[in-house]
């Protein structure tokens, strides 16, 4: 059972947290330049303006998922193994996601790169 | 990119590396928890490691949302990654331990696929939007322009 609950916990880590990643980087570029708002409207504007949106408060949850995954992962299994499998598909399922829904361009630079840092995570868990 | 952007995305790979070190140190100590004793995850915040773990991702987390506010995911989630080398680092140089040859090659792939993303626009434009997905609103924005018009 421990293979398959270190697994289960890997999976549910890569689509939380991507899930989560998206939700963020969606509300982040909403509410807008944190550092410029700050400078503008202060701090406590920033934070307000944050936490209210509805992305955020998605993404947090989903963030929160992956994070008792992670946990429950780590009681089960070696930490070199969950964080650099869950990791690495992470990068690669971000990069098709933040295509799909954030419509970001993602070129033949950042498809190297993704593939890149995956692959070089992997190989740190050896 | 400014230094003080160059910094936000140093917080986010020292952070989140930190942070990940010491749940692994306090998760360890914990020990393993059965799926039908879930709610023993919350009691684990009471060990001490795990406490620092998750104030240093809070912190991560903090630079991470202030970073992805002017930059893309794909720009910003490589950033993350240099915390493995970071670690893998200090393990040789502080710990003395020995960091093996695929370990290096790990170093270096990480190393080069950062440098990729980190020598092109931190943000893109979106990409034009023609798939069927998006079609509801562009009826949308079509049908309100009919009625102004």
């Amino acid at each position: 059972m421990k293979h398959a609950y270190t697994w289960a916990a890997i999976w549910a880590i890569i689509a939380a947290s991507t899930a989560g990643d998206v939700l963020l980087a969606r509300a982040m570029k909403q509410v807008g330049d944190v550092g410029e708002l700050r400078r503008r409207r202060g701090l406590l504007v920033v934070i307000a303006n944050t936490i209210r949106n509805p992305n955020f408060i998605l993404g947090v949850a989903a963030m929160a998922v992956a994070f008792y995954s992670l946990l429950f992962g780590l009681s089960w299994g070696d930490v070199s193994l969950i964080a650099p499998a869950s990791a690495s598909l992470t990068f690669v399922a971000n990069a098709f996601a933040a295509k799909l829904f954030l419509h970001e361009r993602v070129d033949r630079r950042r498809w190297m790169a993704a593939l890149l840092v995956a692959g070089g995570v992997c190989l740190m868990a050896l | 990119m400014t230094l003080r952007k160059y910094l936000v995305l140093a917080g986010v790979t020292v952070f989140g590396a930190a942070g990940d070190a010491m749940l692994s140190r306090g998760m360890k100590a914990v020990g393993n928890i059965a799926p039908h004793h879930v709610s023993e995850l919350i009691l684990a915040i009471l060990n001490p490691w795990v406490a620092i773990g998750v104030l240093l991702l809070l912190a991560f987390f903090a630079s991470y949302m202030t970073a992805l506010s002017w930059a893309d995911l794909t720009y910003v989630l490589p950033a993350t990654s240099l915390g493995y080398v970071v670690l893998a680092l200090v393990a040789k140089f502080m710990l003395h331990e020995d960091v093996t040859p695929a370990r290096w090659l790990g170093i270096l792939m990480i190393s080069a696929g950062v440098g990729l993303v980190a020598g092109g626009p931190s943000k893109t434009e979106p990409e034009r939007r023609d798939r069927p997905a998006d079609m509801a609103e562009c009826v949308a924005e079509t049908a309100g322009r009919g009625v102004e018009g």
